[in-house]
């Protein structure tokens, strides 16, 4: 084993590690965000728009990451869709996370008390005061565990980005491998750093989720 | 623009080679399901050593990604003085992957059996063995079919990831076939299509063992 290569390569290493993080964090942003307005739109929206998005969700579940992002980075020049591979993987991101992120939050505003929405209009709060006073707030306190859950398996699908180019962590340690002949010392070391990176993750996941339901448990 | 012929053109190679992606899926859970049982046990058992093994087992196979999971294996068991063809190892690491995901399915299954069934087994002399065989796996494994049909449903889509090992499935089959007809976009779009359609196929039969099994 010849473990000072990875002291060669560190800051091509360091800076994979740093796009990972990047797409990882504004993928999941922008997802968290494409989402929400999918469960807002299915809430709100008329029949067909809600037929529409659930043919969405229904789509980007049943294919894999890999195939969504071929579609997008090789087939979406025919479209004029002419992306780098960075946008193209932070785009893809966002669309794959999208519906999981959508029923995420359905589901949490389902679990919102009916009788809460009812006072409200019954004490004559317009529509999007309700919404952003009583169902967000409610909603995403509910929602937050599998919002933290979902964020994880992201933080892992990352590497596939690897595939279309992007200069994330994967890519860099593939390159540093194939530059090297290292590949086994080079995807152990890997697999050790993702590991303890999801722990570490999910770690912080789950004091976050206990300090913000803290006065659900409190009161009960 | 948009092709319609080669779009449809795709159908029939990307179909050939849906085989692998069925077979690496299919396989693929199979080996999860057996060595999931395993490590289920183990995560279960009063020996402190098995427990702790079953739980670094699931820790480091959920965290760490599919992918590099993939090529670590393909990088370490010729190492080790193992060769074997690409599509064994495929294989036995989306299997050892799954394992991991269905042992947790299996021990939610199992906690959510009433207690009270096995303690009246005992409670009538049924021997431990039997108490465990009769009693709560039939009626465990029987639990978590939706969530297994669920799982597999994931492997489907997780099968696209062993192209990188050069096995011809769907995704590695479009790729060639990209690279030929120089029309990428009807290609992948129809690459989209055959996991849809598998994967609908799929939801559907667990949507019906969720209705059967749900008493």
């Amino acid at each position: 084993m010849e473990w000072s290569i990875f002291q060669q390569y560190g800051p091509m290493l360091l800076r994979g590690f740093a796009i990972t993080i990047f797409c990882w964090l504004l993928g999941t942003i922008l997802g968290m965000v494409l989402g929400l307005l999918i469960a807002l739109a299915q809430r709100y929206g008329v029949k067909p728009v809600r037929w529409l998005l659930q043919t969405y969700i229904e789509i980007i579940r049943g294919t894999p990451f890999l195939v969504q992002l071929f579609v997008l980075y090789y087939g979406g020049p025919l479209i004029g869709l002419r992306l780098d591979a960075l946008p193209a993987g932070l785009l893809g991101l966002t669309i794959y996370g999208s519906p999981y992120f959508a029923e995420i939050f359905r589901s949490a505003f389902r679990a919102v008390p009916h009788g809460q929405i009812e006072a409200a209009r019954a004490i004559g709060m317009a529509e999007p005061s309700i919404i952003r006073r009583i169902l967000l707030p409610l909603g995403l306190v509910s929602a937050l565990p599998a919002l933290v859950n979902f964020s994880i398996i992201l933080t892992k699908e990352t590497v596939i980005l690897s595939i279309i180019t992007v200069p994330e962590l994967m890519y860099q340690v593939q390159r540093m491998s194939t530059e090297t002949f290292r590949y086994l010392e080079a995807n152990l070391v890997l697999a050790l750093f993702f590991w303890g990176l999801v722990e570490l993750i999910s770690r912080a996941g789950r004091r976050l989720e206990t300090r913000i339901t803290k006065h659900l448990i409190e009161r009960t | 623009m948009f092709s319609i012929e080669t779009f449809f053109g795709s159908f029939g190679p990307l179909f050939w080679a849906a085989r692998y992606t069925l077979l690496v899926s299919g396989l693929g859970i199979a080996l999860g399901l057996v060595i999931g049982a395993f490590i289920c046990a183990a995560g279960l058992s009063r020996w402190t050593v098995a427990q702790r093994f079953a739980a670094i087992w699931v820790s480091f196979l959920r965290g760490v990604p599919l992918l590099v999971q993939l090529l670590l294996m393909y990088y370490l068991l010729p190492v080790i003085g193992i060769n074997v063809p690409a599509i064994a190892a495929a294989v036995i690491t989306v299997g050892i992957c799954a394992s991991a995901y269905i042992s947790e399915i299996w021990r939610g299954a199992i906690g959510a059996l009433p207690r009270g069934q096995s303690e009246a087994a005992i409670a009538m002399g049924m021997d431990p063995r039997n108490v465990w065989t009769r009693i709560v796996l039939p009626q465990a494994v029987v639990l978590s079919l939706p969530a297994l049909v669920n799982e597999l449903i994931l492997l489907v889509k997780a099968s696209s990831l062993v192209s990188v090992v050069g096995i011809l499935e769907v995704t590695r089959a479009s790729q060639a076939h990209a690279a030929t007809t120089f029309r990428p976009l009807e290609v992948y779009l129809a690459a989209a299509c055959i996991y849809l359609l598998i994967n609908l196929c799929l939801a559907g039969l667990g949507r019906y063992l969720e209705h059967r099994t749900a008493v």
